[in-house]
C-alpha cells in the first residue's frame, strides 16, 4: 500500500522533532530513513505507525486518511529496536498474537492461526524453535521472530526501527541480505530506520536522508551518493572533502591560485567546494590544480588513502588512489584535481556542479551546470 | 636463584592466590556469626517467646482462649478488613504504577511523593486524619449522622485507615519494575491490533505478576498487623471493632497473658504463612522470575 506523508509537524513540548515533512512512499517499496540521532527519523516512523500523533499534517494510507485512525486500526507491522517480544510467551504464541487478539468476527480458526504462524516461522527460517521462549534465542533469532510477528497480521506497511542496531556486524550483514530476500518475496511496503548509511544504501530501493527534523534528500542509493543536493548529504554519506574557495570570473580559486576548475555562469564570491576522495586525478606539473604535502598514507583493502596538507588555512584533504598509482608518486608533494565536484554557496544553496559523466582527463576546465 | 626457602613457603597448587572477592576464613566466620546473632536475638527469640507464652498453660487453655467470642470476632474482623483493603490497594496500586511508569503528565513527581506519604506519616496521624474528616465535630459529621452512615468506630473506618496505611506497598513494588520494562511491549501489542484491555491482560499483567504478588503479600501482612491507625478509628468496642492487634493489646493490659499471646500466635502464624507462601513461589518459579527480569 502506498503511504503519503503530507506536511507533518511534530513537537515534543516546544521542541519540534519534525518540521513540515512530506514524503511519498510507493507501494511495495523498501525505503530507508537515514540520519544521525536526533534527526527525527524514528519519530517519522512512529507517526506513520500511529504510535505518536502529529501536531499538524496528514498521513494517507492509499486514499484513506490514516492520521485519524488509531494504531490498531491502521493495521501496520512494527518491529521494535529491541524487538519487544513478549517474554512470557513462546515463539509460536508471539507470532500468532496479532491474529489471536482479533475480535471473533475477524479471527481465523485456531488451526488456521497455528498454520499461518508456522508458515511464517518457516519463512524466517526458525522452524523447530516455535516452543522456545525469547530468552532462549540469540539476538538474530529474536529479530526474526519480531519480523514474523509483525508480518502475521498482513500489515498495510511494515515499519522497522533500527532493525539491525543491536546485532553484531556479522549477523547484521547476513540479516540485511535476508531481509531484502524476504521483501522481494512478500512485497510488503517496508520502511526502515537506520543510522548506518551502508545499510541504507545497500538495502533500500530509495533512501530518505534526514537531518534536524527535515528531509534533506530523497533518492535511489545511486542518486544519494552521486548527486548529493546539500552539504549535509555530501558530508553525511560516504567520505568527502570540503574546501573554502572563491569564485572569480567563472574560475575557482583556492586563496591566490586557480585550481583549474571552471564554474562559468556563477557570480563571483565565496563558496565551498565538495569532492569525494576517489573522484580525483593526479596531475604532473601544476598549471591550475590542488597541491599538498602527503602527511599520512594508509592502505585500506584495495586502495591507498593519502592525507594531504594544503596549507594551514585549510582542513586536511584525503584522496584515494590505486596502490600501484600511489607508489609511483613517491615524492611527498602531490598535485591533483577533482574530477567530480560540487560547489555550495555559503547559504547552502547548490551553486555549481559539473556533469557527472566522466570527461576526458585532458579537459582542463569544466563548466558548471 | 638464591631465595631463602624458609621465608618463602613453597606454595602447593591448591594454595594459589585467592579470588579477589573471596574473604578470609575469619572474616567470613565473623560476618556469619554477627548476622546469625542478630537474627536469633531480634527475630527468633521474640517469636519463640510468643509461642512459649501462648502454650504456657498447655494446648487446651490455648484452644479455649481462641474460642472466646470476642477473640473470634477480632480474628474475623481482621480477615474481613484485609479482604477488602488488599484488593482495593491492588487496583489502586496497579493504576497508580501504570500512570506513573507509562505516562508523562504534569504533577507526576508530586503523585509519586504522595504515594509515599503513608510511609512517612506516623500511623496514629493517619488514623487521626479520618477522625477529623468523619468525626461528629467535622464538616461531614452532621451529614453522616443524619443519614445514619457509620464510618468511625465501624468497619468502614477500619478499612479506610488500613487502605491508607497500606497503600504504598503494591504501587512501590510495581513502579520501578514497570519503569524498567518501558512501554515497548505494550506498543508492540497495540500495533498488532490488541485493545487496551487485551494488552493489559496478555502483556502487562504477565510482565508484572511477580512484583504484583510480592506487593500484595506485603500489603496483606501489614493490613493484618496494622495497629496505630486502626487503633485511633476503631473505638475499641469489644467483639465489634477490635481487630487482632487491638485485641492483643486489650488482653495484655488485662494481664490475660496466655490469651494475649495466643492471639499473637495466630497473627504471627498468618505472617509466617505469607512468608512461606512467598518463598515457596520463589522456589517453584525461580526460572520464570529470572527470565522475566532479564531480556
Amino acid at each position: 500500500m502506498e503511504v503519503r506523508v503530507q506536511n507533518i509537524r511534530k513537537e515534543f513540548g516546544r521542541f519540534p522533532a519534525l518540521d513540515d515533512v512530506s514524503l511519498d512512499i510507493r507501494s511495495g517499496e523498501l525505503i530507508a530513513l537515514l540520519g544521525p540521532s536526533g534527526s527525527g527519523k524514528t519519530t517519522l516512523l512512529r507517526l506513520i505507525a500511529g504510535l505518536e500523533s502529529p501536531t499538524d499534517g496528514t498521513i494517507f494510507f492509499g486514499a484513506e486518511d490514516a492520521s485519524r485512525k488509531s494504531v490498531q486500526q491502521r493495521n501496520i507491522g512494527f518491529v521494535f529496536q529491541h524487538y519487544a517480544l513478549f517474554r512470557h510467551m513462546t515463539v509460536l504464541d508471539n507470532v500468532s498474537f496479532g491474529l489471536k487478539v482479533r475480535p471473533s468476527s475477524r479471527r481465523p480458526p485456531a488451526a488456521e492461526i497455528r498454520r499461518r504462524a508456522l508458515d511464517l516461522l518457516e519463512l524466517v527460517q526458525l522452524s523447530g524453535l516455535e516452543k522456545r521462549y525469547p530468552a532462549q534465542l540469540s539476538g538474530g533469532q529474536r529479530q526474526r521472530v519480531a519480523l514474523a510477528r509483525a508480518m502475521a497480521v498482513e500489515p498495510n506497511v511494515l515499519l522497522l526501527d533500527e532493525p539491525f542496531g543491536a546485532l553484531d556486524a556479522q549477523v547484521r550483514k547476513e540479516l540485511r541480505r535476508w531481509l531484502r530476500e524476504i521483501h522481494d518475496r512478500t512485497g510488503h511496503t517496508t520502511v526502515f530506520v537506520t543510522h548506518d548509511q551502508e545499510e541504507a544504501l545497500e538495502l533500500a530501493d530509495r533512501v530518505v536522508v534526514m537531518s534536524k527534523g527535515a528531509i534533506e534528500q530523497v533518492g535511489t542509493p545511486d542518486e544519494i551518493y552521486d548527486q548529493p543536493v546539500s552539504p549535509f548529504v555530501y558530508g553525511f554519506i560516504g567520505q568527502s572533502n570540503c574546501l573554502n574557495v572563491t569564485l572569480s570570473r567563472g574560475e575557482i580559486w583556492l586563496e591566490d591560485r586557480p585550481i583549474g576548475l571552471r564554474a562559468a555562469n556563477e557570480p563571483d564570491g565565496a563558496a565551498t567546494l565538495y569532492f569525494r576522495p576517489h573522484d580525483i586525478e593526479l596531475i604532473d606539473g601544476c598549471g591550475g590544480c590542488l597541491a599538498g604535502l602527503v602527511t599520512a598514507s594508509r592502505r585500506v583493502a584495495g586502495t591507498r588513502h593519502l592525507e594531504l596538507d594544503l596549507g594551514k588555512a585549510h582542513p586536511s584533504v584525503e584522496i584515494e588512489l590505486p596502490p600501484e598509482r600511489a607508489s609511483s608518486t613517491d615524492h611527498t608533494r602531490v598535485a591533483f584535481r577533482p574530477t567530480k565536484w560540487k560547489l555550495f554557496r555559503k547559504d547552502g544553496d547548490v551553486a555549481a556542479a559539473p556533469q557527472l559523466v566522466e570527461a576526458p582527463a585532458s579537459e582542463l576546465a569544466r563548466t558548471g551546470t | 636463584m638464591a631465595l631463602d626457602s624458609s621465608s618463602v613457603p613453597t606454595a602447593a597448587p591448591s594454595k594459589l592466590v585467592k579470588a579477589a572477592t573471596s574473604e578470609t576464613r575469619i572474616a567470613r566466620l565473623t560476618l556469619i556469626v554477627v548476622a546469625l546473632g542478630f537474627v536469633v536475638l531480634f527475630l527468633l527469640l521474640p517469636l519463640a517467646t510468643v509461642f512459649i507464652e501462648a502454650f504456657r498453660n498447655g494446648p487446651v487453655e490455648f484452644a479455649t482462649t481462641l474460642r472466646d467470642p470476642e477473640t473470634f470476632s477480632a480474628i474475623r474482623l481482621t480477615l474481613i478488613v484485609a479482604a477488602i483493603a488488599v484488593p482495593l490497594n491492588l487496583v489502586f496500586g496497579v493504576a497508580a504504577a501504570w500512570a506513573i511508569a507509562k505516562f508523562e503528565f504534569k504533577g507526576k513527581a508530586f503523585l509519586t511523593t504522595l504515594i509515599d506519604l503513608p510511609f512517612s506519616v506516623s500511623p496514629v496521624i493517619s488514623g487521626l486524619v479520618f477522625v477529623l474528616l468523619f468525626g461528629a465535630n467535622s464538616a461531614l459529621g452532621p451529614f453522616l449522622q443524619k443519614y445514619g452512615i457509620h464510618i468511625l468506630f465501624a468497619v468502614p473506618g477500619l478499612v479506610l485507615a488500613t487502605v491508607f496505611v497500606t497503600f504504598p506497598f503494591v504501587a512501590r513494588e510495581l513502579i520501578p519494575l514497570m519503569q524498567e520494562q518501558g512501554t515497548s511491549d505494550e506498543e508492540a501489542a497495540l500495533s498488532l491490533g490488541a485493545t487496551g484491555w487485551q494488552t493489559f491482560w496478555h502483556v502487562t499483567l504477565p510482565n508484572i505478576k511477580w512484583g504484583l504478588l510480592y506487593g500484595v503479600l506485603l500489603c496483606n501482612a501489614r493490613a493484618m498487623g496494622e495497629f496505630g491507625a486502626v487503633s485511633v478509628v476503631s473505638g475499641h468496642i469489644r467483639g465489634q471493632t477490635n481487630t487482632m492487634p487491638l485485641q492483643v493489646e486489650i488482653l495484655y493490659n488485662e494481664y490475660n497473658f496466655v490469651a494475649a499471646f495466643a492471639v499473637a500466635t495466630v497473627l504471627a502464624l498468618l505472617a509466617l504463612v505469607t512468608l512461606v507462601l512467598k518463598t515457596a513461589l520463589e522456589l517453584r518459579y525461580s526460572d520464570e522470575i529470572a527470565a522475566s527480569r532479564r531480556h
